[in-house]
């Protein structure tokens, strides 16, 4: 086929085939155990149990790769036709041994790496919690997987966040947000990533980073820092206003409070590549609700 | 015509044994049949043949004998500790250790930091990132050795608080006690590393998903060992059946051969819990099942409640990977179905034929 082009045409083929069969001979990558993975070629056959890797892949434009996923990845669609292997906690590993991928991708605390390790299967630990684990694993999957333009993504992501914050009407800024992640309850700190993602809209958490990233409070707390504005799940917000002593907080007196769906939570919640549209959900939500006179303000 | 009866039930219970591992290495997440047509023809598709050699042979036969070889070591322990304190209560846990295997292993993944978003739920659940991943002695560990440490260590302490093993009433209150503070200290460690909360659950639940050929090694030695002492020991549980004093009027030497049979408690209980995590039941019921078909020595009652826990925990493995397949069932929750299933018609079936007490 090639032997009717131009001979230095040909010559120039070679060369870049040489060159990128080189780069790729060097792929290592170094995972979230400091483990060393090397890798012939780019990994084709995927298996991801974790549904902000599946994102991940996915964003990278690489999601026909993936071969298997954990029952808790539901996003994109496409993943939803995909063998379920389990969960990350418990998963089959003889189903995934059966789709014989060329990487699996897993939390650093499954067990299953060194079971599947054992058996002679790659595997790559990566669990972002940050934005900026986000942006390292992104990267990361990136040079492994051989996608040139993952920093590209990242910066689209990225420069998404900011119009969000861009977006926020002058009031919203430095409304008291109280993030429920679950009843318990359970608040997302300054610290957890989406306390980050609060932060970057410039809204206030009232839930220290000193407290950890998802701390359980005391009812009583959350009464006494008189949030703004709530944001929580559809599920938990049931009965909110029947717990003792909430029925005097102002942002449920003047219903300021945002109830997210399932699949909004599944957003919001976790450390993927849908942290610009967590940001959007937010801004939206502080665009309706914020009251237009801070309390802080007031006097 | 008991020691016929006993061969027979030793035979019987082996050769379900038997059927069972055939059976066990045919059903998973996919049919044996899927698997047979690779195995037969290797050369027709290499690749093929490796995936299901491995699966087979890698995966598939050290879990299956592995639930073997977990539910002879509860079956076992479950016995010993339903002589030894003369109560038909007492369950392979009761010295603490399955409260300090808990303790370990929530201690263990909070060092890890934690089964973070690999849940992702709906429950909107987030990753805290406790990452002490640098070379603690925990994450060396893992949580095999973090369970078994602590199932050791929790009987030691069990131990110290009722000052050795004198007095079983004393030991049986002192494992509670244990059980119940390393239970407190658990709920502390998952407050505070909320992430390990999903995956201890996993621990709590059992599986024999993680047991290579290694574990199934271990575990068939401990086994080995253990059952071995436990038959020679037998003779003092007989004794002990008549009572403290009479055990003593027959020469036995109680101390000692308490302390070896709850050093056999410890180590067969420790063993299964750190590789399958808890499984509910099995230590329980077979000992039970065992008496409801024969009345026998407490030596042969080992064996036989041994023999008959591990056939029972393998029954039940095989159903987990069955009923649902290709997903799995957590063991534990079948265990607990089936044994105390059975346990319930074995009592009413003796209270309305008015032989009672036997349970």
């Amino acid at each position: 086929m090639t032997s009717n082009l131009k001979p230095g045409l040909r010559y120039l083929l070679a060369v870049v085939a040489a060159i990128s069969v080189g780069t790729v001979q060097a792929l290592q990558v170094t995972d979230d155990r400091g483990a060393v993975v090397s890798f012939d070629k780019a990994p084709q056959r995927i298996v991801s149990l974790l549904p902000s890797l599946t994102e991940t892949v996915c964003e990278l434009g690489l999601c026909q790769r993936l071969v298997g996923v954990d029952r808790y990845s539901n996003f994109p669609a496409s993943v939803q036709r995909l063998p379920r292997v389990g969960g990350g906690l418990d998963p089959n590993i003889e189903a995934i041994v059966a789709l014989r991928p060329d990487v699996v991708l897993l939390a650093t605390s499954s067990r299953a790496g060194e079971r599947l390790q054992a058996l002679g299967i790659k595997v790559v630990a990566l669990e972002p919690k940050t934005h900026a684990e986000l942006q390292r694993v992104m990267l990361k999957l990136g040079q492994m997987l051989d996608v040139p333009d993952a920093q590209r993504i990242w910066r689209a992501i990225d420069a998404a966040v900011s119009a969000a914050a861009q977006s926020l009407p002058p009031y919203a800024r430095n409304t008291r947000v109280y993030f429920e992640v679950n009843e318990g309850p359970y608040a997302a700190g300054e610290s957890s990533f989406i306390g980050e993602t609060l932060n970057r809209l410039g809204v206030k958490n009232i839930v220290p980073a000193a407290l950890g990233s998802f701390p359980k409070l005391n009812p009583e707390y959350i009464v006494r820092a008189k949030p703004d504005l709530i944001m929580i799940g559809q599920r938990s917000a049931e009965g909110m206003t029947q717990r003792p002593g909430w029925q005097g907080i102002r942002a449920l007196r003047e219903q300021r409070v945002c109830m997210f769906s399932a699949d909004q939570a599944d957003v919001l919640v976790r450390p993927g590549p849908r942290m610009a549209e967590g940001a959007r959900l937010m801004a939206q939500c502080l665009t309706d609700k914020a009251p237009k006179i801070p309390s802080g303000v007031k006097s | 015509m008991n020691l016929r009866r006993t061969s027979f039930l030793v035979g019987a219970m082996l050769l379900a044994g038997l059927a069972l591992t055939v059976l066990g290495v045919c059903v998973g997440s996919t049919g044996f049949e899927n698997l047979v047509g690779p195995l037969l023809n290797p050369q027709q598709d290499p690749a093929q043949f490796a995936m299901a050699r491995q699966i087979v042979w890698e995966i598939r036969l050290p879990r299956t004998l592995g639930a073997w070889a977990a539910g002879a070591l509860l079956g076992l322990a479950g016995a010993v500790a339903q002589g030894l304190f003369r109560n038909p209560l007492a369950d392979p846990y009761l010295l603490g250790s399955a409260s300090g295997a808990a303790l370990g292993v929530a201690l263990a993944l909070a060092a890890m930091g934690g089964g973070a978003g690999m849940l992702g739920d709906n429950m909107m659940n987030g990753g805290e990132a406790v990452n002490l991943f640098s070379g603690s002695i925990l994450v060396r560990l893992g949580l095999t050795g973090g369970a078994f440490v602590g199932a050791v260590l929790a009987v030691l302490l069990t131990l110290i608080l009722s000052r050795g093993v004198q007095q079983t009433l004393r030991l049986l209150l002192a494992g509670v006690v244990v059980g119940v503070v390393l239970g407190a200290m658990t709920e502390i460690v998952l407050l505070l590393s909320r992430d390990t909360l999903q995956a201890m659950r996993a621990f709590v639940l059992g599986s024999t998903t993680f047991v290579d050929w290694t574990a199934c090694l271990l575990m068939a030695g401990v086994w080995m060992v253990c059952v071995v002492v436990a038959w020679l020991l037998g003779r003092v549980l007989d004794g002990l059946s008549l009572g403290d004093a009479t055990a003593r009027s027959l020469g036995l030497p109680l101390g000692p051969m308490r302390s070896a049979l709850v050093a056999v408690l410890a180590l067969a209980t420790g063993t299964a819990v750190a590789h399958t995590g808890l499984i509910a039941f099995v230590g329980l019921a077979a000992p039970h099942l065992v008496r409801s078909v024969i009345k026998t020595t407490h030596g042969r009652l080992m064996l036989l409640s041994s023999l008959v826990g591990g056939v029972l925990l393998m029954v039940a493995d095989t159903l987990a990977r069955w009923l649902i397949a290709p997903q799995e069932l957590p063991v534990g929750v079948l265990t607990a179905v089936l044994g105390g299933g059975y346990l319930l018609l074995l009592m009413n079936r003796n209270t309305r034929s008015a032989r009672g007490a036997r349970l």
